[in-house]
């Protein structure tokens, strides 16, 4: 047989050498992607040793004296700062779940009820925009409108009224927080719910009225049902995410109403240790923090294959 | 309910939401090119020039901290993004390809990566090890790969046909010219809005900054942006451009705020384009 009848490509390599002899250069390809991933996210990860360590900024991470689980005592001795840090985290989590949750929901839903394509494309398109701003300029514009010397209490005073404190006032801290990430992301997370509801058959809607089913029958034996995997996924997510909350949104806004009201688990790391100098106890923190929330995760996604949902990976068979 | 009812209402609804949005752009922007006798009268805000005045872009953009932040964001954002875009799209197109070698750990370091996070500060003080504190390279490395962004670059390389590379394979093409003359022109889509995505976050990137750079020097537009409009500390004449007329301190910091987010409305029409073909959220399941 001559060389050329045979095609290369159904030619399998037989020995390691003569694999490697074809498909180096895609190995190439890996290393920038792999160095950028070892450097500047497993080298930090192993660097999470400093947690057991004493850190002296002179000598290093590696030659910091150990100092066993020392730095771990701040989460169980009640250590006040730490506490309203984690209790601050928790109570933010918690309203933010119950009511930034379901908004995109009720946008999504309503979006897909719309008859006109365009009326739902333009929508779309002014939602979504929030998503893309940073949040220096999420603040920016809270403050522009809602601050002191803003739209609402230059109007308020102009019509005779008190101004209102809302911006800087650390009783309603967590409520501008909240409808903050309402402004910012309400809209953009509508995206996977609009792409759940465009998979649903629209048979199923024109035999439930045959049947006799009403908007809102439809809604919850149709609707919600098709949404049941998107939500429970999200969730777990979330979950996982309950010890993160706003991190940038509240150190830029930290300064004005105190730490009694704004500190949360990252906003203390990064004050107790970057600029307190505490790094140790900070990374024992972190490295906790970290933890419970793949734990978390974990422990969710089990939970939500035990209800027969595929949660965040697939249930291995 | 009957249904004309319902279609106002959800008119009404909608245009609430909309306007909740749209107003604050406006309200900002009528305020950076008020004159300073309308800015004077309504306490520093309008949502309606008078007049127009391009004074107060003038006065930051002619010299001064916000021109050079300005210059350094862009720097940052352009070459960060090339960086990126070019390190993602080669990784993911070899971990699309079975027949890498390597494939396997490090398509298992990338999954673990984003189960995993390190904390902040065990990734301060790598940076601060590896010398990059105080230096523009602080903003780009560290955030230089986006394990999510691999990941749904991946599954579009995975979507080009086997055959088509086999064929260049027999033609005699290398892998890199496979790449460049073949699997790239195929997904410019997704190379499209992967690469805005890395802007956008280089562009609105601030807490790298805070972190790892003291010298003000080195700020990037969203660190001045926090100093001067959300701290509120004014800026004296020796921060800006040399102007005749100092403009009103509002329409100054207003400015700054519309060039901070400028760009992000500008690209973002493209965005949007792509979004509607949902190549985003047609990958994320593989």
């Amino acid at each position: 047989m001559s060389r050329a009848a045979v095609p290369v490509a159904v030619r399998r390599p037989h020995s390691a050498r003569e694999r490697f002899r074809q498909n180096w250069p895609l190995t190439l390809f890996l290393i920038p992607g792999t160095i950028v991933l070892v450097t500047f996210h497993y080298l930090p990860l192993a660097g999470n040793v400093i947690a057991f360590k004493d850190y002296l900024p002179f000598v290093g991470i590696a030659d910091s004296p150990w100092v066993g689980w020392e730095n771990f005592r701040v989460l169980v001795s009640g250590d006040p700062a730490f506490v309203n840090a984690l209790t601050n985290t928790l109570v933010i989590t918690l309203v933010q779940t119950i009511l930034v949750f379901p908004a995109p929901i009720a946008l999504a839903l309503l979006l897909n009820s719309l008859v006109s394509e365009r009326a739902k494309r333009v929508v779309q398109t002014v939602v979504y925009l929030p998503h893309f701003l940073s949040w220096v300029v999420v603040v920016a514009i809270f403050q522009q409108f809602l601050g002191g010397s803003g739209m609402l209490n230059t109007w308020l005073r102009g019509n005779g009224g008190d101004g209102l404190q809302i911006i800087g006032n650390p009783d309603t801290f967590i409520a501008l927080l909240t409808s903050q990430v309402m402004w910012k992301d309400t809209g953009w997370a509508t995206i996977l719910f609009l792409a759940v509801l465009s998979t649903i058959p629209q048979e199923l809607y024109e035999a439930g009225s045959v049947d006799g089913a009403s908007r809102t029958r439809q809604m919850w034996h149709i609707t919600l049902p098709a949404m049941r995997g998107i939500i429970i996924l999200l969730l777990i997510l979330k979950l996982g995410d309950s010890l993160t909350v706003g991190f940038e949104q509240i150190l830029l806004q930290q300064a004005a109403v105190g730490t009694h009201a704004s500190e949360v688990l990252d906003t203390h790391v990064y004050n107790n240790g970057v600029i307190g100098g505490n790094w140790g106890v900070s990374a024992a923190v972190g490295l906790v923090k970290g933890v419970v929330s793949v734990v978390l995760v974990l422990v969710a996604n089990r939970v939500a294959h035990i209800f027969g949902e595929d949660g965040v990976y697939r249930r291995g068979s | 309910m009957p249904r004309p009812v319902a279609r106002v209402v959800k008119g009404i609804v909608l245009t609430i939401v909309c306007a909740l949005v749209i107003i604050p752009f406006l309200g900002i922007f009528a305020t950076s090119v008020a004159p300073a006798g309308q800015l004077a009268a309504n306490n520093g805000f309008v949502l309606w020039p008078e007049a127009f005045s391009l004074d107060a872009y003038r006065s930051i953009l002619s010299g001064g901290v916000v021109s050079g932040a300005l210059v350094i964001s862009v720097g940052v954002t352009l070459v960060g993004t090339a960086l990126s875009l070019s390190a993602t799209a080669l990784m993911a197109y070899a971990l699309a390809r079975p027949s890498t070698i390597g494939r396997a750990p490090v398509l298992t370091l990338l999954l673990l990566s984003l189960l995993f996070t390190p904390g902040m500060i065990p990734t301060y003080l790598i940076v601060k090890q590896i010398g990059l504190l105080d230096s523009l390279w602080a903003l780009i490395l560290p955030s230089m790969l986006s394990a999510f962004n691999v990941i749904v670059m991946r599954s579009f390389f995975q979507g080009i046909p086997g055959e088509l590379i086999d064929s260049a394979k027999i033609d005699g093409a290398t892998e890199w010219q496979i790449f460049r003359l073949i699997s790239l022109p195929l997904s410019k889509a997704v190379l499209a809005v992967i690469g805005l995505f890395y802007a956008v976050q280089y562009w609105n990137a601030f807490f790298n900054a805070l972190l790892y750079l003291n010298d003000s020097s080195l700020w990037p537009l969203q660190m001045v942006l926090r100093t001067y409009v959300v701290n509120g500390t004014n800026l004296s004449p020796a921060d800006l451009g040399p102007t005749e007329i100092l403009p009103p301190q509002p329409a100054i910091q207003m400015a700054i705020l519309v060039v901070s987010f400028l760009p992000i409305v500008c690209v973002y029409p493209f965005l949007q384009k792509y979004f509607a073909k949902g190549v985003l959220t047609g990958a994320v399941k593989g």
